[in-house]
């Protein structure tokens, strides 16, 4: 049965590195529908966080290739319902026919329009890759410019961090 | 004290315990070479005549010995003709250190002569790699490229040392050659779980690969077979662990195994697997493969649980202590029906082998050779081999009595292994070497007939001699309608005539006496010597498991 999963790596913050992850997904035909990668709270280590999409022996094998990569510190799956954040710039036209109906949206979602032409606007929302996604289809039909979404970050809830696993 | 890079390398290497390198010179390791020549007295450097050679003759080094292998090679073409040599090693789970040179830093990303992105093309096919850009991190970045080529599951590792790095000077300090990280212990519970299970099989199978081979647990595991009253099997990575004369030991199973190895392990009821990854060649189709059997498999690395057959119980860790620790608390046990079972799996294996040599007319055929090759080759010989229906016949037929004594190309079945391969076993060993090769693999990389010459290495190399592809034209016999695309070398080769060019000896053998005659002056020639033997080209390997097969579909006769 195919699932959504995320996967939390923690891997040396050195040049190169998300190559040896990226390279090790493509060799293994392993499917990501989404990765960042950032700074984490100590300088030593990046954070990659990928979502993807799989049966269970794509999950475990997955993690276990991950393990096997001298520059991966800590793998970890967050199952239980993880905090989830996505940020979205999204482009949209602009008249005074729909410009109301985008405003409300706007509030609702609790987005901010930061750009702001007679022609267009440029909207940031945050939140659950799903609400994102609803936020698309809302705006769809007032024509979409332009758009970029930067994929899924994660931490587990509550006091306990991935090192403290 | 303060030391160029090409020094601090080549100290590096020696502090390492490294006695032997392979290598060929060029512009970009011209300073690891200078340090060579200052160093020669303590690190030995065979030059091969091409880059490909030095990789798989610094494999053939460890896989004879199981000390890490070493090869130079300059940047550019010199470190692309390693590529086929590291991914062998990788895929054979072979601990090596490959040295590449590279342009100046200054000099890097701007398609400058003879740059190429090494680590970049090596990526997928070394267990990790570096590229050296500070002076400072060299030495500590070697002593890691070694701990990482030795530790858990080895394999191959390749430093990339730009030319301003080797020419910088810095401090070096010498420091212990690295132990191997230790893999941690598996808890008890699961030791008692796969006690549990063995002690409940009536039909037991130990199935080793590679990774017990490399563990050197051979002895061990006649030990614990007999202990459990149960049979040894084993993948081509596992050969030579176990002597082939041990009568619980069934040989090689797979695509091209003995058939009562193959047949036993399906009619098993509990598989114990040591160190080996359940290749696509050993299985045939898994969703048929052993389908009674529990399955429990001991490995260091996590990811081979479950990746080509679930398992039963997975055993991370380390590989020996686990092993020994379920030994040690596995009763005896007796299973006598079990083993009369396999009794009569062996009369029929016998029965249709004999069948097949009786009808067998040819003037020499593979068998003879391989027999003629059993009784005359001395206690301890390596056999390496190159890649093809020699190889099997090779897994099938050699008469294995010590460890280590297979060299041959597993997981990428690369032809053209077998000559660079032999000089290395030798160079490390010093023990009596004997190359097994087939007319095409032998064609690939006959140039190291000049570094054997040279360094007067005393392999003996057995070319089966049929004039075409052999498993390929096997393959296009049996699933492609007898159509010989392109497998019918048609050339005009004189092999004798062409080693002797080279500075060996040759000899012609086309029949069985012939080839007696030969293989023993060939054995005190103290020089490399070619047999050119003649076999016809329509040999078979047999039995069969035809590609993605079941063991119902196992093909023993033609």
């Amino acid at each position: 049965m195919e699932n959504n999963f995320i996967i939390a790596v923690y891997v040396e913050n050195k040049s190169g590195v998300l190559t040896r992850v990226t390279g090790m997904f493509t060799r293994r035909g392993f499917n990501i529908d989404t990765l960042t990668v950032g700074e984490t709270e100590r300088k030593e280590y990046s954070r990659i966080t990928i979502c993807m999409r799989g049966d269970a022996y794509a999950k475990e094998q997955l993690v276990n290739q991950l393990k096997k990569l001298v520059v991966v510190k800590k793998v970890e799956v967050l199952e239980d319902e993880p905090i989830k954040r996505e940020l979205m710039l999204i482009k949209v036209n602009n008249d005074s026919a729909n410009r109301s109906e985008i405003m409300t949206a706007v509030d609702v979602f609790r987005a901010s329009v930061i750009d702001y032409s007679p022609e267009s606007m440029c909207i940031e929302v945050t939140g659950n890759p799903s609400k994102i996604d609803a936020f698309v289809k809302l705006m769809q039909p007032f024509g979409i410019l332009e758009m970029c979404r930067t994929g899924v970050v994660a931490l587990d809830r509550g006091t306990e961090t991935l090192f403290s696993k | 004290m303060k030391l160029t890079g090409a020094k601090i390398l080549i100290q590096t290497l020696i502090e390492q315990g490294v006695t032997d390198v392979f290598g060929y010179p060029g512009g970009q390791v011209i300073n690891i070479y200078d340090a060579l020549y200052e160093y020669k007295d303590k690190i030995n450097h065979i030059l091969t005549a091409h880059e490909q050679g030095a990789s798989h003759a610094a494999d053939g080094y460890s896989r004879a010995t199981g000390k890490v292998g070493v090869c130079i090679a300059t940047s550019g073409p010199g470190a692309t003709n390693l590529v086929t040599g590291i991914a062998t090693a990788m895929l054979d789970s072979i601990p090596m250190v490959a040295i590449t040179g590279n342009v100046p830093c200054s000099l890097i990303g701007k398609d400058s002569f003879q740059e190429i992105d090494i680590t970049g093309v090596t990526l997928p096919i070394t267990k990790h790699n570096y590229f050296v850009n500070k002076i400072e991190d060299l030495a500590d970045t070697l002593r890691e490229a070694f701990l990482v080529a030795k530790s858990g599951r080895p394999g191959p590792v390749l430093v990339d040392i730009p030319k301003d790095v080797q020419v910088a000077t810095y401090e070096y300090e010498p420091k212990p050659a690295v132990e191997k990280t230790p893999l941690p212990k598996v808890d008890e519970k699961t030791i008692d779980e796969a006690v549990r299970l063995i002690a409940e099989a009536k039909r037991p199978y130990i199935y080793i690969g590679g990774g017990a081979a490399g563990l050197g647990l051979g002895e061990e595991i006649e030990a614990f077979a007999k202990k459990i009253d149960g049979v040894i099997g084993c993948s081509f990575m596992g050969l030579s662990a176990i002597p082939t004369k041990n009568d619980r030991f069934l040989g090689m199973q797979g695509m091209h195994g003995h058939y009562a190895s193959s047949m036993s392990q399906n009619e098993s009821d509990l598989i114990l697997a040591v160190g080996v990854r359940f290749s696509d060649r050993a299985t045939g189709n898994v969703a048929k493969f052993a389908k009674q059997s529990k399955i429990i498999q001991l490995d260091p690395d996590c990811a081979e649980i479950n990746k080509n057959v679930r398992v039963d119980l997975g055993i991370v860790g380390d590989v020996a202590d686990s092993f020994r620790r379920i030994a040690k608390k596995c009763a005896d046990k007796s299973n006598p029906e079990w083993l009369a079972r396999v009794r009569v799996l062996r009369e029929e294996e016998r029965a249709f082998e004999e069948q097949i040599a009786k009808e067998n007319t040819a003037p020499l055929t593979p068998k003879q050779v391989f027999e003629t090759i059993n009784a005359e080759k001395p206690e301890g010989t390596i056999i390496a081999t190159d890649v093809g229906q020699h190889q099997m016949w090779a897994a099938q037929y050699i008469e294995f009595d010590k460890p280590r004594t297979i060299v041959s190309s597993g997981g990428l079945g690369t032809m053209g292994f077998g000559l660079g391969a032999s000089i290395g076993a030798y160079t490390a060993t010093k023990k009596p070497t004997l190359l097994v090769t087939g007319d095409g693999s032998f064609g690939m990389n006959l140039n190291e007939l000049a570094t054997a010459v040279t360094y007067k290495i005393p392999v003996v190399i057995v070319l089966l001699n049929n004039g075409v592809l052999g498993m390929v034209r096997q393959w296009q016999t049996l699933f492609f309608g007898k159509r010989y695309s392109n497998t019918v070398l048609d050339r005009k080769t004189d092999f004798v005539a062409l080693a002797k060019a080279f500075g060996a000896d040759a000899y012609l053998a086309e029949t069985p006496v012939e080839f007696k005659k030969a293989l023993k002056t060939a054995f005190t020639a103290g020089k490399p010597v070619v047999i050119d033997t003649r076999i016809d080209k329509d040999e078979m390997v047999l039995p069969m498991l035809p590609p993605g097969g079941a063991i119902s579909d196992i093909i023993t006769k033609v």
